[in-house]
């Protein structure tokens, strides 16, 4: 039976993002049921034309940088092919970037109210980065 | 007729291989062999993990000069 798996995230760390995509890629590659609400400095990433590399935390993140590790944004898209995985911006953030969903990357869903989110999370296993 | 084919996934990391091997696994019919290549230590483990998890079979599994050759056929 698949399980269902609820990831936040807000950072915009490459340590933060990275470890987030993985799981949703690997999670829907085992026939998980995967939803990422994105918010606070996680969703500028997500905005089309906007620079793809996020600063590194620390000395993992800086190691990345220089190896053959799949971009996070390659990952979560692996998620969304996978399995339908559900990658949601926060309506709250998008106000405030003054942002519409037409200006996100095409494989982002529909704004989404945190309210929903945890609702629809409730009895789930809930993660956030 | 089953066919054979190799995937090049070497220097790069978890979980790149997998994500490479389950690209082609969509691909590939019911009996067809793939076989991963992987310099990821973690990837050696963790793939035949997927394999097991999701039905498929793994055929071998061996590390030759540095390489690790992870041969799966596709079972469903």
């Amino acid at each position: 039976m698949s399980r269902k798996i609820y990831i936040i995230c807000v950072s915009g760390t490459r340590e933060k993002l990275q470890m987030a995509a993985m799981i949703a890629s690997v999670a829907a590659a085992t026939g998980d049921e995967v939803s990422v609400f994105l918010s606070m400095n996680a969703l500028p990433y997500f905005v089309q034309g906007h620079a793809v590399d996020a600063p590194a935390e620390g000395e993992l993140g800086a190691l990345m940088a220089q190896k053959g590790v799949p971009p996070f944004k390659q990952l979560f898209k692996y998620a969304v092919e996978l399995s339908d995985a559900a990658l949601l911006p926060c309506s709250m953030a998008m106000d405030l970037m003054r942002i519409t969903k037409d200006e996100l990357d095409p494989e982002v869903g529909p704004p989404t109210g945190l309210t929903r989110f945890l609702s629809d999370a409730e009895g789930g296993q809930l993660l956030t980065f | 007729m089953s066919e054979s084919k190799i995937i090049d996934a070497c220097d790069t990391y978890c979980p790149g291989p997998l994500m490479e091997l389950i690209t082609y696994m969509k691909q590939a019919n019911v009996g067809d062999t793939l076989e991963l290549l992987s310099t990821d230590e973690g990837s050696a483990a963790d793939v035949p993990e997927w394999i097991h998890k999701v039905g498929h079979e793994v055929v071998s599994n061996e590390k030759v000069e540095g390489v690790w050759h992870i041969k799966v056929r596709k079972a469903k």
